[in-house]
């Protein structure tokens, strides 16, 4: 089922888009298997997503763990921990 | 209920106008914290990004949280995104509650939850060409965790 990735910060950066409308294999579960899955296209995503402990998702809206199931998810964002506010 | 207003602007925020709006809703006591763009070390830019459909609704929840936990009267939560120079204004948070403990824990509340739960990213341009991305940091975690005691 196709889902639309969405990059922020120096993750976006690092792969060169913003998002992209993707179509992994049954295969690819959750978060994890989706990244791993786009690490394995080589160039930005293994850049990208060198350190895992300063990966994290939101699937549709709302943070989750990244061993969340991608079942039902239509949308799935991948950033930095933010860093909003000031001060 | 309590007047809720949540905004992602680009725009400048009107601090006197946000907490004039406040004052009206009879509450009594009104706090208000406003984060300003530090300029040290050469930084020139600072450039908030954010996750556009996310945002809001995150903000949103925040100062629902808030509004309950303290019985507020009203609630402001306006962050900014986009190019920012140093001495502009990023954020408000502001609570009108019946006391002034109330609205001044709130505004508290509000910012720490922010910092660590809105989806904004931090990039610092610096005057020599240099750029980095802000990296979080544990005391802002920190300051979120006294909140769930």
């Amino acid at each position: 089922m196709a889902i639309d990735l969405l990059y922020f910060a120096g993750i976006r950066e690092a792969i060169g888009l913003s998002g992209e409308r993707v179509d992994p294999p049954a295969s690819v579960a959750s978060v994890v298997d989706l990244v791993d899955w786009l690490v394995a296209r080589g160039n930005g995503y293994v850049t990208a997503f060198a350190d895992r402990t300063k990966l994290r998702a939101a699937i549709d809206d709302r943070f989750v763990d990244l061993n969340a199931s991608l079942a039902g998810a239509r949308e799935v964002a991948l950033f930095p921990p933010v860093t909003g506010g000031a001060a | 209920m309590s007047a809720l207003r949540v905004l992602v602007q680009r725009e400048d925020i009107d601090v006197g106008a946000e907490l004039a709006r406040l004052e009206a809703l009879g509450g009594g006591g009104i706090a208000s914290f406003t984060g300003v763009v530090r300029g040290e070390g050469g930084m020139e830019m600072l450039e908030l990004e954010h996750h556009p459909g996310m945002t809001e609704k995150v903000m949103r929840d925040i100062a629902e949280q808030a509004a309950d936990r303290w019985s507020l009267v009203g609630v402001t939560v306006i962050h900014r995104y986009g190019p920012l120079r140093a001495g502009e204004r990023i954020v408000l948070t502001a609570a009108a509650a019946r006391h002034r403990h109330a609205a001044l824990e709130a505004c508290a509340y509000l910012i720490d939850w922010l910092k660590t739960e809105a989806p904004f990213w931090k990039k610092e341009h610096f005057a020599d060409g240099r750029s980095a991305w802000v990296e979080t940091r544990k005391s802002d975690a920190a300051a979120t965790d006294r909140w769930r005691a």
